[in-house]
């Protein structure tokens, strides 16, 4: 198999065999908790799109409900790409701008404050985003530094201290909590389950927040590599336009790729190096394949490991401390 | 409390008092090899060396510059005894 390593070894064998293996099963599950449908915010990115996709073919696009819950830091075409995803997947959409929500919360005002202890000219009209340093260049542990940037086109990157870096964090979790919650509104009200979209990558590696975009009653595409839900995205009919979307966290009010917020590489080259791990093709193999050297590959590997030793807590269940 | 001196010994037990209270060492620490992984023996995960990172620099009084943030200076007890040292002796101090 090291032999010929490369990306078909993630290639579905038949994508409409899994299409449909994938809806048998969201109806086996969502009919098991007695709900009669899904609900799912709409990221206009892939993974949703496809998920939606899903929806509509398991549950008939009647019983799906796409919401579409931007809010300030929104990408202007994160709206239109999931009207768009919606209107291929054949179901009806709710806006929820939760702009407001997240202010009452103080989401903006805390990242802010954080910031602009760690950049202290950091104010109104300023933007800003977390980005990490990048794997390939050095073997430097991975801390996060603030890159903000002034109206006037001036951009400061600082180190992120413990305290700003959790704070940052924690603010900006209340994004993908808050959505979480509206999507539980909906469901209930609707009873329907409510549908996760999480790639294989992100579930294994943890990049989700817990109880935000972490939560759901099922999770379609998480056996999925992100190469493969690009592969199902095809023969769905999902629009080329949100297939040629660079994935984004979509998160920061500058642009940031997930790149520089989570993975060490591009997507179909973590899935190879996520592939190789769980079996076992060594990293010079990988190396070749991926255009990196052995070494690279070797920390890609370790970061792999530390994320899921980290990803543990986010995908813990709560914990019974006394067990009669 | 600052630390002005490349007193290996000093830095040794400070750096092991740390990981045990912070870092839920049943052992106390005592039983980490110097040289062993931090980060291969679980005990930091990138949270754990920003904590690292504001010991050194709030324990010790001497900043660490981003270019440091390498395993080669902050990835086993005897990295971080060998890298505090010598930062006092280069006099990498914040302040006094």
């Amino acid at each position: 198999m090291t032999k010929s390593f490369g990306p078909q070894v993630l290639r579905l064998a038949n994508a409409e065999m899994a299409i449909d293996q994938i809806t048998e099963g969201m109806r086996r599950e969502v009919r098991a908790f007695r709900r009669k449908g899904g609900v799912l915010g709409l990221s206009g990115g892939i993974d949703s799109s496809v998920v939606a996709a899903l929806a509509a073919r398991a549950f008939g696009g009647d019983n799906v409900l796409g919401l579409l819950m931007p809010e300030a830091d929104s990408s202007p075409d994160t709206l239109r790409l999931s009207r768009m995803a919606a209107e291929a997947a054949g179901i009806p959409t709710t806006l929820e701008v939760i702009t407001p929500i997240l202010e009452a919360f103080g989401c903006y005002q805390r990242r802010d404050e954080a910031f602009a202890r760690v950049v202290p000219e950091y104010g109104p009209g300023w933007k800003a985003k977390i980005v990490l340093p990048s794997v390939i260049d050095s073997d430097s542990f991975r801390l996060f530094s603030v890159v903000a940037l002034a109206p006037d086109g001036r951009s400061i990157k600082e180190r992120l201290p413990l305290e700003e870096y959790l704070q940052v964090v924690a603010a900006t979790n209340f994004k993908q909590r808050t959505r979480k919650t509206l999507e539980y509104y909906h469901a209930d009200r609707l009873n329907y389950a409510v549908l996760g979209t999480p790639n294989r990558l992100e579930y294994d590696q943890g990049f989700f927040v817990k109880n935000g975009d972490g939560a759901a009653d099922v999770k379609p595409i998480a056996h999925l590599y992100k190469s493969q839900v690009y592969e199902l995205a095809e023969a769905l009919g999902i629009p080329a336009e949100i297939r040629s979307r660079p994935p984004t966290t979509d998160t920061y009010s500058m642009p940031q790729s997930q790149e520089e917020f989570y993975f060490s590489l591009p997507y179909d080259k973590m899935d190879l190096c996520l592939f190789a791990v769980d079996n076992g093709v060594e990293a010079a193999t990988v190396a070749e394949a991926i255009g990196l050297t052995a070494e690279q590959v070797a920390r890609v590997f370790m970061d792999i490991q530390a994320k899921r030793r980290v990803s543990a807590y986010l995908h813990a269940a709560p914990r019974l401390v006394v067990e009669e | 409390m600052s630390v002005h001196t490349a007193d290996t010994r000093t830095i040794d037990r400070a750096v092991r008092q740390f990981l045990a209270d912070n870092f839920i060492l049943d052992s106390g620490g005592a039983d980490l090899g110097a040289d062993e992984s931090l980060t291969q023996a679980g005990v930091l995960d990138s949270m754990g060396v920003l904590e690292l990172i504001m010991f050194i620099e709030q324990h010790f009084g001497v900043s660490v510059p981003d270019e440091d943030t390498l395993p080669k200076n902050l990835d086993s007890i005897a990295r971080i005894v060998t890298y505090v040292a010598s930062r006092l002796t280069r006099g990498g101090a914040t302040s006094d």
